[in-house]
């Protein structure tokens, strides 16, 4: 139970532990300390904010896929529409084309047969003037004959 | 026997003391100093003759030598901080550093960067003092004994106490420095004025000036007591806690050399008190440190 000098040099070694601690050991380490837990909070938050992102972003594609899903239909609901009325003005249009295209052969029809009715008149004519003038040799009043003739090719 | 455990207790109850004899001074192995100088003591008689230029070389020395090597690993770890995952060594730092920071505001109530830092050396330097208890007892002196013999000395004279913490004047010196940080922040915060009237208005604070001016004196005498009872109370707890574990070790160590059934009853005594020293060496680091927290807190309030 001397008291002596070492107890001066025990204060001064604790003066000097305390502040080298505080220079040197606490603030650096404490400070670190305080960033990590910061650093962890910030992860910890991106974490929560990022999970609840995706569930939104996955609520969102959901109803996207159903709104396309539904647009979907619809589009394939118009396009039959269409294609149907297309099929029917198409079949409208041949079946006016097909009775035009009748109507005009019918005419063309018509005209030939006018036109070999015509044709086959004069010949016809021709034929039974050099026919008759054949069989009766004779010389025949050609205009009285072709009036007659005429008039037989008119029944014909 | 008894004189051998006299002998084994005082030799290890003695410190390694350097300090300054006078001339004409008997020494215990009969030589007289020719002139004043300073010298190792022989014995403990002579540590009391020296007075107080003397210095407990092994006590100061350990203390000193732990305290440096505490501060050394705190630093490599602070050098190494990082915001990163912190490994091993650095978890271990980080562990006390959060403890000490955590015990440091609860029982703190103020801004001041030095009470943390202030906290944790002690725990740890008081910690690691206290522990140097659990080596057995002769291990270290032994040791000590066989270089000193080396070095041409009296093996006889080969002192060597390693619990820092069982010199008084080891605790009082930190308690002390606390006591001395005390009055400074009192003084700080409350003025010399607000200090001086913490130390003569209370506990007897009456309107009357005639009457306070009478209770001055008294609350002067009360509140200095009190004062002066926080440094002393805080080393001698420490001192003497550790003073009667090194003396427990001690005894029973004395059991050593009497018989193999003696030695080996003594062996698990050995274990069993070091065992439940661990808790008392812990304790007294904490509540050396919470002790400090607490009056340097209380320095800090302003009533």
């Amino acid at each position: 139970m001397n008291i002596n000098l070492t107890l001066i040099g025990q204060i001064i070694a604790f003066a000097v532990f305390v502040f080298f601690c505080m220079k040197f050991v606490w603030p650096p380490l404490i400070n670190a300390m305080q960033e990590r837990a910061k650093k962890i909070a910030d992860g910890l938050d991106a974490a929560n904010r990022a999970e609840r992102d995706l569930k939104l972003a996955q609520e969102k594609a959901g109803s996207q896929l159903r709104e396309a899903k539904v647009q979907a239909a619809q589009i394939i609901e118009q396009s039959n529409k269409r294609a149907s009325k297309i099929i029917d003005e198409a079949k409208e249009t041949a079946i006016k084309e097909g009775e035009r295209l009748l109507v005009a052969a019918q005419a063309e029809i018509d005209q030939e047969v006018n036109r070999a009715k015509e044709t086959l008149r004069t010949q016809v004519s021709t034929l039974a003037v050099a026919g008759a003038s054949k069989i009766l040799e004779t010389s025949i009043d050609l205009a009285q004959h072709e009036a007659l003739l005429d008039q037989l090719a008119q029944e014909l | 026997m008894a004189g051998d455990s006299t002998a084994y207790i005082e030799h290890h109850l003695t410190n390694l003391a350097y300090g300054k004899l006078p001339a004409g001074y008997e020494r215990a192995d009969g030589t007289v100093m020719s002139e004043t100088s300073w010298t190792l003591a022989q014995n403990s008689s002579e540590i009391g003759d020296m007075g107080f230029m003397a210095v407990h070389v092994d006590t100061l020395g350990w203390s000193v030598f732990i305290g440096m090597m505490l501060m050394f690993f705190f630093w490599r770890a602070a050098k190494n901080a990082s915001t990163d995952v912190p490994s091993g060594f650095q978890n271990f730092v980080e562990i006390l550093i959060e403890f000490v920071d955590n015990t440091v505001k609860e029982a703190f109530h103020g801004r001041n960067p030095l009470i943390a830092p202030l906290a944790l050396t002690i725990f740890t330097w008081v910690f690691m003092m206290n522990a140097m208890d659990l080596i057995p007892v002769d291990v270290i002196p032994a040791i000590f004994g066989l270089i000193f013999e080396a070095l041409g000395h009296d093996p006889h004279h080969a002192y060597m106490k390693v619990v820092s913490s069982t010199d008084v004047n080891i605790t009082m010196g930190m308690s002390i420095t606390v006591f001395a940080m005390m009055i400074f922040y009192s003084i700080k915060v409350k003025g010399l004025g607000g200090f001086v009237g913490e130390l003569t208005l209370h506990p007897f604070n009456v309107k009357n000036p005639v009457v306070q001016a009478l209770f001055i004196p008294v609350n002067f005498f009360l509140e200095i007591v009190g004062l002066i009872a926080k440094p002393i109370s805080l080393a001698l707890r420490l001192f003497g806690n550790m003073y009667a574990g090194e003396m427990i070790f001690i005894l029973i160590a004395l059991m050593f050399p009497a018989g193999i059934l003696m030695a080996s009853l003594a062996g698990v005594l050995q274990l069993g008190w070091a065992i439940f020293h661990i808790l008392v060496i812990t304790l007294q680091a904490f509540i050396f440190m919470m002790l400090t927290i607490v009056y340097l807190s209380m320095a800090h309030e302003d009533h």
